[in-house]
């Protein structure tokens, strides 16, 4: 798997907030096998220097990062965001989300795509969170993104792949470019749902961070995410509106 | 000289960016400015002055989703 010319094997990305503690999220990111682990930003205050004991932490897990632009609302707020997190965390990463409605935490996707395009022209490599939404889709492509991170369903909702047709369009409809599922995401089976549907990895947080035991629901996913991938390799059978007998008829004994 | 510092009041004697974030305790920090809503880079701080009323943001990383 090819993001922005960095080869990478594992197909989870993993969110870094809501743990009990950050001894839980270390042991948490290697249970997970996570390559990318996604960070933010928010205000320091000059004393309390939690910015700093995080910074730490991250450097001395050794991962790459994928900053956001969490909490922005302005194509402006999540512009300067990924200005900030360039320069903090050093990588031309950003995902972008430019939030467009309180309550679901929907993407606005007018004001993604023109983000996307200020973004990629000062040579930002763009994760943009969006819909299933093939016309935006497209418009994302055009403004220079080379992935694609379309959500499962709102963020922190635990509810699964909402629309699963739509879902399966866009993996049809683009299937050259890296598909993430981004949020929604609460068990395992979803990952792996994701997974089956061709989609090339996802991107998770609250399902792990805040189960009951954090590492053991990491290595869940990490199992989940496996054989997902490799049953959507294995060209998983059609369903079917009838029963089709699975042991031979052929043969079988006339005992009534 | 009176500033927002992320919001909240702060008194001033510094006016130069570098010298303004020294004396608010961000010394050697890793941190990432900016001034009524623009991103300042770290090698821009020297030439950047601060003005009566002016908002400063101090980011630094944090958790993420």
């Amino acid at each position: 798997m090819d993001f922005y010319g960095i080869e990478l094997s594992s197909r989870l990305l993993l969110g870094t907030a809501r743990y009990p503690s950050p001894k839980i999220l270390e042991a948490a990111v290697r249970a997970s096998r996570a390559e990318i682990v996604t960070v933010s930003l928010r205000r320091e205050g000059g004393e309390q220097r939690a910015g700093q004991a995080f910074w730490s932490f991250i450097s001395e897990l050794g991962i790459r990062v994928l900053p956001n632009t969490a909490g922005c609302h302005s194509v402006k707020e999540a512009v300067t965001t990924a200005h900030m997190a360039r320069e903090l965390f050093g990588t031309t990463w950003i995902k972008l989300e430019v939030i467009g409605e309180a309550d679901t935490l929907q993407p606005d996707v007018f004001g993604l795509v023109e983000a996307a395009r200020i973004l990629t022209e000062d040579g930002f490599d763009v994760f943009p969170y969006t819909t299933e939404d093939l016309v935006v889709a497209e418009r994302l492509l055009e403004a220079g993104c080379r992935i694609l991170m379309p959500w499962g369903a709102p963020i922190g909702s635990a509810r699964g792949l909402n629309n699963i047709f739509g879902l399966r369009a866009m993996r049809a409809h683009f299937p050259d470019v890296p598909l993430v599922i981004d949020a929604g995401l609460g068990l395992p089976s979803h990952a792996a749902a994701a997974m089956e549907l061709g989609y090339d990895a996802v991107l998770l947080n609250t399902a792990i961070a805040e189960a009951g035991d954090p590492v053991r629901m990491a290595e869940a996913f990490a199992l989940a995410v496996d054989a997902g991938r490799l049953a959507h390799a294995a060209s998983p059978m059609e369903p079917r509106d009838m029963a089709a007998p699975s042991t031979p008829v052929v043969g079988k004994a006339i005992l009534a | 000289m009176r500033i927002l510092l992320n919001g909240a009041e702060r008194q001033l004697a510094a006016s130069r960016l570098d010298e303004a974030l020294d004396a608010l305790g961000y010394k050697g920090a890793i941190i990432a400015t900016a001034v009524n809503g623009r991103f300042v880079p770290s090698a821009r701080r020297a030439n950047t002055h601060l003005a009566e009323g002016d908002s400063l943001e101090v980011l630094a990383p944090m958790q993420g989703g």
